[in-house]
């Protein structure tokens, strides 16, 4: 039971996702809606199919290179440019998870909800930085969710890369990385490192990689291993997506050293089960330091958690005064 | 200490063997001393610390954190060093820098159980995630990094392009942190001195040899003796000081008590470590028993009661007998061991023998238990350690041999990590199939690829790593010989089971049944 005039008479969890009733509009629905508002790109948030879709440029972008036979009608939002949804009041803020992804600001009858949807708090030269948002409901997620979730600096991660290739010259290092934003962060920061060689890359990397210098954002020179000989991938980066290292692609790299970049590698337990050398600690998702300073940053009336490891942080919020609530929302993955 | 921790990390995720090595030698290379000498201590395994204890650390981080994340999170990681590690919380100002192994080592080795908690939280607060966990894999005991005593060793004579015997050789005679060593490998010391000390002489081995080589041979240059199906050891007795080495330079004595006490002063000996009873050789199975526990109690020593069958003489009162002819040594072994008629020992019987004709008729009538094949050595050999090529021979009789059927294939590690690689066969009971073993070499590189072909078009099954295939492909199996075994499902274990043939013509239907199989056991 809620109080009237409460966001939770406007804004309802359904199977569907978040749904917001006046303004007729769900925030990343798993199935095709008359309208959506998408926070990013990655494929559990921005699926196919929809009528209209409104998203920041970037979203826009990622989304007609992945959904080209699609219909649907993109209304692309400036960050911070606001819109009126049937008298409901939307804007799109930074969330600092990949290129393009915002926070979906709401204001109704003088209420304030914020959908996070991922968000990191760690700066990325990909995109631009998370912007708290003071409100009454903040709802977050909660992926990393555990206070054994510490992320190092990136750039040491990087660096433990880049020391590796000279340990082992004889060895392709192949790093398993997503193909939206994870490939292209660990690109910038290469290239921030001063690893200026060509990067090689799986086929399946380069469209979105595209996408990305279109938008503004360089990476550099890239480059296939079809028809390059195998002694010259000695002591190279190839990037490819996660699991490549166990397909038959893999045999054209010299004895290629393992290693992945997610959040997920803090654990080593979960790194050595997945057969990775070198394990890079290199996350899109907040830690968990990052997601109490952001409920301390924003003071939410009330904090709803999404999808992830919400018990924790639920502790946490009543620990630090915040009343909270898990959402339960299906459909959205772990993976990063 | 965070040198050592990378080091750690880096081998923890490291399965390939040549790469340890290299991530071992790079350390020695850049870390100072004492620091590398300590590593080295913990990497095989005489650095222990009985400090502190599991429950002094969950104390120490619920000082900092509170119970339920603590709870919740040890609940996902599984393992307290690393939960530990990575939710432990730093004071915003540390007071120490970080700490250096050898600090850690020689602060720990003076502290009492009341103040080491206190100098590890210390610690705990000056280090990164991956030196909380490297220390407190440390102190907690038992690194599990993949890393044995005999590869560091080796990694430590390949950095120093030293012969692996040379290390063994001073092994026992230095102790930790091995200062002199280090000075003597980087040429800044003479090598140290081991006169007296009970120190590991590296063992001479044998070369393989084929039946169609034999012929080159002269039978009369040549002595031979049972090929005993144990363990080889050295008997080491120097002053006061005995040990049992393994032939690696392991120091075992610790889980053969009975041998050490029983060995007489004043030699080196050379000899087979067997399960005896009644005078029968038991099965390497009871062997295992002993070999797998680090100390052995009473009841142990009872049931598989220990016994070394003795091959050589290397050292008699102080005197180095390794330069003389094998004849001349065996002479003195048997004096020796007439007159002083040693408990637990007793002489390998060299066999008679005119020509090799009449050794094979003696080696294919030795199926019996605790016979491996036959061992050759030139009257005329001097003990040298290593494996030289020549004066002795191992004539393993023939392996056994089993047509299975491939119900599983997993995939490999590093350079084999695309390949479905290890392969888990199994033979017939009635209709179904059961798993008597896994092997994961015998096979060409152009055979791995047909193999792995047709695994991942015969898949019917996926789990993880694993493909259940169907059960079409025969393979043939060689092995040394089979056990019963209560660790594996078919109740069989196979030792040094390798793919002997592919069999792509064979019809499943005729593989072995497992009556075949249990016939075999020994």
């Amino acid at each position: 039971m809620s109080a009237p005039g409460s966001p939770e008479d406007w804004l309802r969890v359904t199977a569907n996702g978040l749904y917001c009733e006046p303004g007729d509009f769900f925030i990343d629905p798993r199935w095709p809606v008359d309208r959506a508002v998408i926070t990013h790109g990655h494929g559990d948030h921005a699926r196919a199919g929809h009528r209209r879709v409104l998203a920041t440029p970037g979203t826009v972008a990622i989304m007609r290179h992945r959904h080209p036979g699609d219909a649907t009608s993109y209304q692309p939002l400036p960050y911070g440019e606001a819109l009126s949804l049937e008298g409901v009041d939307v804007k799109l803020v930074p969330a600092g998870h990949i290129l393009g992804s915002a926070q979906v600001v709401i204001d109704y009858r003088g209420q304030r909800v914020v959908v996070s949807g991922d968000y990191k708090r760690r700066a990325d030269l990909t995109c631009p930085p998370f912007e708290p948002q003071q409100c009454d409901i903040f709802i977050t997620e909660a992926t990393f969710g555990l206070p054994v979730f510490r992320h190092p600096p990136d750039v040491d991660e990087i660096e433990k890369l880049l020391q590796s290739l000279m340990l082992f010259p004889e060895r392709a290092h192949l790093v398993g990385v997503y193909a939206l934003g994870k490939c292209q962060r660990v690109i910038a920061l290469l290239r921030r490192q001063g690893y200026e060689a060509p990067i090689f890359m799986h086929g399946a990397l380069f469209g979105l990689c595209g996408v990305y210098q279109a938008q503004g954002v360089p990476l550099g020179a890239l480059q296939p291993i079809g028809g390059v000989a195998k002694t010259e991938l000695a002591g190279k980066i190839v990037l490819a997506p996660p699991g490549a290292q166990n397909e038959v692609w893999a045999r054209r790299l010299p004895d290629p050293r393992t290693a992945s970049a997610s959040g997920w590698m803090r654990v080593r337990q979960r790194a050595k089960a997945s057969g990775i050398e070198l394990p890079l600690v290199i996350s899109d998702h907040a830690d968990w330091d990052e997601l109490v300073a952001t409920i301390d940053e924003v003071k939410p009336g009330e904090l709803w958690v999404t999808h992830g490891a919400e018990e924790a942080l639920l502790y946490q919020a009543s620990r630090m005064g915040v009343t909270a609530r898990a959402l339960s929302l299906v459909g959205y993955e772990d993976e990063e | 200490m965070e040198r050592f921790a990378a080091l750690l990390d880096g081998l923890i995720f490291t399965p390939a063997r040549n790469g340890k090595l290299t991530l071992i030698k790079e350390y020695f290379r850049s870390a100072p001393d004492p620091d590398r000498g300590w590593a080295l201590a913990a990497m095989t395994g005489e650095l222990a610390f009985r400090e502190v204890k599991p429950s002094q650390i969950r104390a120490l981080v619920l000082e900092r954190i509170d119970e339920t994340l603590f709870d919740l999170s040890y609940d996902f990681v599984g393992d307290l060093a690393e939960t530990v590690s990575l939710i432990w919380r730093s004071p915003a100002a540390a007071a120490e820098s970080p700490p250096r192994l050898k600090d850690i080592v020689e602060k720990l080795h003076a502290a009492t159980r009341v103040d080491a908690p206190a100098r590890l939280a210390g610690w705990l607060d000056a280090l990164d995630a991956t030196g909380r966990w490297a220390l407190l894999k440390l102190v907690t005991g038992g690194l599990r990094v993949g890393v044995s005593a005999r590869l560091a060793k080796t990694a430590l004579a390949e950095w120093a392009a030293v012969p692996l015997d040379d290390i063994e050789t001073v092994w026992h005679g230095v102790a930790p942190p091995y200062r002199e060593l280090f000075q003597w490998l980087e040429g800044r010391a003479p090598r140290p001195t081991i006169a007296g000390q009970p120190t590991f002489t590296p063992i001479m081995l044998a070369q393989p040899l084929d039946d169609a080589d034999l012929d080159k041979l002269d039978a009369t240059g040549y002595r031979a003796e049972w090929k005993w199906d144990g363990v080889r050891v050295q008997l080491v007795a120097r002053g006061d000081q005995r040990r049992l080495y393994s032939r690696s330079g392991d120091d075992i004595g610790t889980a053969f008590p009975e041998l050490v006490a029983a060995m007489p002063a004043g030699v080196v000996l050379d000899g087979e470590l067997l399960v005896m009873r009644d005078g029968e050789v038991a099965s390497f199975n009871d062997l295992q028993q002993r070999l797998n526990r680090k100390v052995a109690s009473p009841k142990t020593m009872a049931e598989f009661p220990a016994w070394v069958r003795l091959y050589d003489l290397l050292e008699s009162g102080g005197q180095d007998l390794r330069a003389l002819t094998f004849d001349e040594r065996r002479a003195r072994l048997e004096n020796w061991y007439a007159a002083r008629q040693p408990a637990m020992m007793d002489l390998s019987p060299l066999l008679p023998f005119q020509t090799w004709h009449e050794l094979k008729e003696l080696r294919a009538g030795a199926r019996g238990r605790g016979i491996e094949g036959i061992m050759l050595k030139r009257a005329d050999s001097a003990y040298v350690s290593g494996r030289p090529r020549g004066p002795w021979f191992k004539w393993k009789r023939d392996a056994l041999t089993l047509d299975t059927v491939l119900m599983y294939a997993q995939r490999g590690h590093g350079k084999r990590s695309s390949f479905y690689s290890d392969y888990t066969f199994g033979v017939w009971r009635g209709d179904e199939l059961v798993p008597v073993g896994k092997a994961y070499f015998g096979f060409t590189d152009d055979e791995l690829r047909r193999l792995d072909r047709w695994v991942r078009e015969h898949t019917t099954e996926r789990f993880g790593p694993v493909r259940a295939v169907t059960p079409e492909l025969v393979l043939e199996i060689a092995f040394d010989s089979i056990h019963r075994s209560t660790r594996h499902k078919s109740g069989v274990a196979m030792r040094f089971p390798r793919i002997h043939r592919i069999r792509w013509d064979k019809p499943a239907s005729e593989a072995d049944h497992i009556d075949n199989v249990e016939r075999l056991i020994s």
